[in-house]
């Protein structure tokens, strides 16, 4: 049971005098265990049989152990005389300044589990980060170099990577506690769950930071707003650089004592995305993808993306054009087959202008297969064609004869406030047609992903080359465009 | 459906809005087109009033150097917010025309902004200005400095109402072009 053996004794003692809380020494003495951070008074126990050569008293565990804390006190040379009770050191630690004291109690996860209810997350499962002040590191290092000489003699192996970090121990002494009040999986690594996030600050020792920057003036770069220069990693990579000696110069070991302890910061929470995605159909005309708005004037009521983002439901039936939705910070992440059924069919009903099909969630790598598909694909085409010059069908069979025909489209004036300027080539693989009347046909186009098909057919200023004005000898516009199909086969169809 | 000439409106009817700027700095007639896309892209053309255009007229040289040291075919744009554009006012340069009876006109940029291209295809065929300067002999895509209010940019500008109002009390007066 006891994490602690006779030869941490002399690191213990002199940890011990500095002021260090309990869970500290623990963590300088390399204790990886992550029960032994969750119970203090257990703790303490331990280490005042430690810290002292008496033999250890068999029922001393619940109670509110007087001795041993007055043991501590003497050891200390503290002059406080009262006694406190032995979960709580009333001395602040100066080496977490406080994180790893009261903070590790269940009030305060109790305090934090409350505030990711508040703000009405669903999940299973949740990982928990931590931010500390820079100038932790700091107080750290000046720690360890107070007893780096004690941990090499009790082994010659252990280096300051072997010290438990605080933000570890804090995780392990809360993590059991925080995950019971959510009834959630505290998990170590970020996977598809909500990040709760308790962040710590020190007001009073801001400074401990700032004669890094004169020791090591090329580890820290100017910010671009008023945001302090002293970054957790730069401070990091200060203190992997400066000599011991240089440091002990500058900066008392072990650390000095403060007056007041960390603030904690409001916890917040993050929930990965979630990705849907699915296939839809536009049956109007008039509906944009996009919303249409000029300088904050919207120019058409709708667009696809609203009718599918807003409710995301579902439908039935035909190809369709994938597409995919990235949710942001979803306070809900799990759906069931069903329920996603029935957003596939509550889109469907809310309006008669598109249709969405194969709706589902994916995962991030997925999406960007689809786009790949816009690279590399090919997608097919029909459009009205007007010309303005009266044609005959036999006027239109040599479009039939053309393969793999090379254009060079400069980005169309239409896009062009939001593209940037460039010359794009593209193929036009195969084109067929159907004649209507003497100013009207039907064209089909079989092209590469990424051909703007209505400049192709309209020319825009002369800036695509060739087009088909050029080919049919005539100016020609376009009236109607459809995709027939888009040739990639994701996302994976789901039955009905 | 009916055989149309031309019944259906055309890529710049649906997208742009015809602006005018007539008898530039003072040179009678010398009217500019401005073609405004509803995105607020503008592309600078001919009027069909202009000089160039009347009495069979054929283009002998243009030419994109303003001055020693500005070509516009030197310029060059990156990036979605086209960074690098030259910066034109209204009264900037655009090219120089002469034609085959040596006279000459300058084509005048008529709005304020950035410059995104000039078009090269009417320095290999000139004649591409004189049969369509809407379209394919256009002289060049502006983007316009005013990003708030597309409105402000055509301050100053005539509608195609007014520029036919310019245009009938030219007949009325029968001022030669």
């Amino acid at each position: 049971m006891l994490s602690l053996k006779e030869k941490d004794r002399p690191i213990v003692g002199k940890l011990l005098c500095a002021g260090c809380c309990v869970r500290c020494v623990l963590r300088f003495c390399c204790v990886g265990t992550c029960s032994a951070y969750r119970r203090s008074y257990e703790l303490l126990a331990f280490i005042s049989e430690e810290s002292s050569p008496q033999p250890h008293d068999a029922s001393g565990e619940e109670k509110t152990d007087e001795p041993p804390n007055k043991r501590l006190r003497i050891d200390e040379g503290s002059t406080e005389g009262s006694v406190t009770a032995a979960q709580t050191d009333s001395d602040i630690c100066p080496v977490c300044l406080g994180v790893l004291q009261d903070f590790c109690d269940p009030t305060f996860a109790k305090q934090v589990s409350d505030a990711v209810k508040n703000q009405q997350y669903e999940f299973d499962s949740l990982v928990l980060t931590v931010s500390l002040p820079a100038q932790l590191s700091v107080r750290e290092h000046s720690c360890w170099l107070h007893v780096k000489k004690e941990i090499r003699e009790k082994s010659m192996c252990l280096g300051k990577e072997d010290v438990i970090q605080v933000k570890d121990a804090f995780k392990w002494a809360v993590q059991g506690k925080i995950g019971q009040e959510l009834g959630a999986a505290v998990l170590a690594n970020v996977s598809s769950s909500c990040e709760v996030s308790v962040g710590f600050m020190h007001p009073e020792t801001e400074e401990d930071c700032h004669f890094l920057a004169n020791t090591c003036p090329d580890c820290f770069k100017p910010t671009k707003n008023k945001a302090s220069i002293f970054t957790r990693m730069a401070v990091v990579k200060a203190l992997e650089k400066i000599s011991e000696e240089k440091f002990s110069r500058h900066y008392p070991c072990p650390p000095k004592k403060t007056n007041t302890r960390c603030t904690a910061l409001d916890t917040t929470c993050l929930h990965t995305s979630v990705f849907i995605a699915g296939r839809y159909n536009k049956f109007s005309r008039e509906l944009p993808q996009t919303p249409w708005v000029i300088d904050g004037e919207r120019r058409m009521e709708g667009s696809v993306e609203e009718l599918i983002a807003a409710p995301l439901l579902s439908s039935f039936r035909a190809d369709g054009r994938p597409f995919a939705v990235e949710l942001l910070n979803p306070h809900r992440a799990k759906f069931n087959r069903t329920e996603i059924k029935q957003l596939q069919e509550t889109i469907n009903q809310s309006s008669d202008k598109i249709r969405v099909r194969d709706l589902q969630i994916v995962t991030r790598e997925a999406t960007s297969r689809m786009k790949e598909g816009e690279e590399e694909k090919t997608k097919t085409y029909s459009a009205l064609i007007w010309t303005q010059k009266a044609i005959e069908s036999t006027d239109l069979e040599f479009l039939a004869n053309i393969k793999d025909l090379k254009i060079a489209q400069k980005t169309p004036l239409r896009v062009l406030h939001r593209r940037p300027l460039a010359v794009r080539p593209r193929l036009i693989h195969s084109m067929s047609s159907i004649y209507l009347d003497r100013h009207h046909f039907t064209l089909k186009l079989c092209t590469q992903a990424g051909t703007y098909i209505k400049e192709f057919v309209h020319g825009d200023f002369g800036r695509t080359k060739p087009n088909l004005c050029d080919l049919m000898k005539t100016n020609a516009d376009i009236l109607e465009l459809d995709v027939e199909s888009v040739d990639i086969d994701w996302p994976p169809a789901i039955p009905d | 459906m009916e055989d149309s000439e031309k019944k259906a409106p055309s890529v710049i009817d649906r997208y742009f809005t015809r602006w005018y700027r007539t008898d530039l700095k003072g040179k009678s007639c010398e009217d500019h087109c401005i073609l405004q896309h509803s995105n607020r892209i503008c592309v600078i053309t001919l009027a069909e009033s202009h000089p160039i255009l009347q009495n069979g007229r054929k283009i002998k040289n243009i030419n994109y150097q303003i001055s020693d040291g500005c070509s516009r075919l030197k310029n060059k744009v990156s990036g979605k917010s086209k960074r690098g554009g030259q910066f034109l006012t209204e009264f900037a340069p655009l090219c120089r025309i002469t034609c085959t009876d040596e006279q000459e006109y300058t084509i005048f940029s008529c709005i304020r902004g950035r410059l995104l291209e000039v078009n090269e295809a009417i320095l290999n065929k000139p004649d591409l200005l004189l049969e369509k300067p809407s379209t394919e002999g256009y002289i060049a895509v502006i983007l316009p400095k005013f990003e708030e209010k597309s409105k402000s940019v055509t301050e100053g500008l005539l509608t195609r109402e007014q520029y036919e109002e310019v245009l009938t009390k030219r007949n009325q007066q029968e001022e030669p072009c």
